[in-house]
């Protein structure tokens, strides 16, 4: 499922900073809620991944072991150790671990490039970790967890469905 | 027959079992692995958990230690087999003969498996390390035909596993110098076989651009499905042709041959794949396992999603069912 440019195009006026702060809050719950997260990373930890969503005017370049996430503005030379290219909500199934990264990256709607063996320990870091970015992300929004779960389970469940369907099938956005 | 499972971490160990593995191998987060790869793999406390939840669930925990011993290190793979044992591993799968003896000689009463590494490919071969070792079960190498399968399941003296699904090495097993050559680095000896630290993705205009080392591997066109660098599945230019020279990116899928395997004597199927993610694993696996439980006729259109996962997005039946090209 990709983003389509209606939805991604407000992200041209949101200031760098304000994506920046909701970025950092929300791997700090992530980190918070999974301690052991990136201990499989051993000596990758320090090395900088980047992350761009090819349906968004961004892209993200997290260190680890910093715990630090910048956010850039596209189109943008990115100076990483890897990069991983896909559809938000596939880079987001990954994170879950939902989606093998492999056979996306045999079909083509992934792409990598760079450090490859930062880029496995990663994959493999994530997919051991059982991040649930519904129940890990909804706590963020106080009293409206509940409406924030729900609908995050939404959209999620609705980019898997169609991620699931045989190719040509895709689903239309609404 | 019994459905070997692979897990690469404890979450996928826990997919595998919930998805009704008979048994889950795994091993642990170093060189006594043959998928030693970044990330991956067990520590000694997450073995033991897994153990424990296998064991509650009714599932067996296959240990794999099945790189060959480095002479002066070999505490390394002696300590592996101690802590395995000690964590209740259902069997040991091992390819060092020495390491098998040490774990014949220590652990008497220790389930030993022959790892495909080990190449034991004829019936002289299984029943000494049945006769040494007292070698339980026999993982055959991929190089073998049904109809070879079939001849030595009659005359050994354990019981034989073979791969059904998933990445497919096409040499003799525990044999093949290629990564050697290419990166130093072996699955024999360094458990990594095209290791990710020599391999690189580059783009090319519309092409991606596999490579290993100093080698190009591959060049994948825009649309097409892409495969791993492993020189065994390289386009290479061989005179006047530009082509696969061993085999394509493809994976191994002889699921269509349950009926003929089981005729062939063999007692446990195995799935490849521990170094891919637990999405993988659960899906294999309860499609595998729905699959034996169908009658044939219903078992290629349940197999057939699976196709999308693998390599290149195309399987093969391998020397299975040997056709010369
Ligand atoms: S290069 Fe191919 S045949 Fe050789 S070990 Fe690797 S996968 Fe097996």
């Amino acid at each position: 499922m990709q983003i389509p440019p209606i939805l991604s195009a407000p992200l041209h006026m949101i200031p760098i900073p304000l994506i920046e702060r909701i970025c950092r809050l929300m791997f700090g719950r992530i980190a918070k809620a999974h301690p052991g997260l990136f201990e499989r990373l051993d000596e990758h930890r320090e090395k900088r991944f980047a992350f761009l969503p090819t349906d968004l005017p961004l892209a993200f370049v997290v260190v680890p072991g910093r715990q630090e996430i910048s956010v850039l503005r596209k189109p943008v030379d990115v100076v990483a150790d890897c990069v991983t290219e896909a559809p938000l909500f596939l880079l987001l199934a990954l994170m879950e671990g939902r989606c093998d990264a492999d056979a996306l990256f045999f079909s083509r709607d992934l792409s990598v490039t760079g450090d490859m063996e930062a880029m496995l320990a990663m994959r493999n870091a994530l997919d051991a970790s059982n991040i649930d970015l519904q129940k890990d992300l909804a706590k963020l929004a106080g009293p409206f967890a509940p409406i924030a779960r729900r609908v995050i389970g939404e959209v999620r469940d609705r980019a898997l469905k169609d991620q699931m369907r045989p190719a040509g099938e895709a689903a239309a956005w609404n | 027959m019994e459905l070997i499972c692979p897990a690469g971490t404890p979450a996928a160990f826990h997919e595998a079992v919930d998805a009704g593995a008979d048994a889950v191998y795994c091993g642990f987060r170093d060189e006594t692995n043959a998928r030693n790869f970044p990330g991956l793999n067990f520590s000694r406390e997450e073995l033991k958990q897994s153990i424990a939840y296998a064991k509650s669930r009714g599932t067996q925990t296959f240990v794999a230690l099945n790189t060959f011993m480095r002479a002066g290190a070999e505490e390394i793979w002696y300590k592996g087999a101690a802590d395995a044992v000690a964590s209740g591993a259902d069997a040991l799968i091992l390819a060092d003969f020495g390491l098998m003896a040490h774990v014949a000689e220590r652990y008497p009463q220790q389930r030993l498996h022959v790892s495909v590494q080990a190449s034991a490919s004829n019936p002289d071969a299984i029943n000494f390390l049945v006769d040494a070792f007292n070698a339980q079960r026999v993982v055959l190498p991929r190089t073998l035909t049904i109809a070879d399968i079939a001849r030595i399941g009659k005359n050994i003296r354990c019981e034989m596993e073979v791969f059904v699904f998933g990445g497919l090495c096409v040499m003799a097993e525990g044999r093949c110098s290629l990564s050697s050559y290419a990166t130093g680095k072996s699955p024999n000896m360094n458990g990594v076989c095209s290791p990710a630290s020599h391999v690189r993705y580059r783009k090319d205009g519309g092409e991606l651009v596999s490579e290993l080392g100093e080698f190009t591997i591959n060049r994948f066109p825009a649309g097409e499905a892409a495969g791993y660098p492993t020189l065994c599945k390289g386009r290479f230019d061989i005179a006047d042709s530009n082509g696969y020279a061993f085999e394509d990116p493809v994976s191994l899928d002889v699921m269509g041959e349950l009926e003929a395997l089981k005729a062939a004597g063999v007692k446990a199927l195995k799935i490849e794949g521990r170094q891919r993610g637990k999405a993988y694993v659960a899906e294999v696996v309860s499609t595998m396992k729905a699959a034996l439980n169908s009658p044939p006729e219903r078992r290629a259109p349940l197999l057939a999603r699976l196709r999308s996962m693998s390599e290149g997005q195309k399987t093969t039946s391998g020397a299975y069912e040997k056709r010369w090209r």
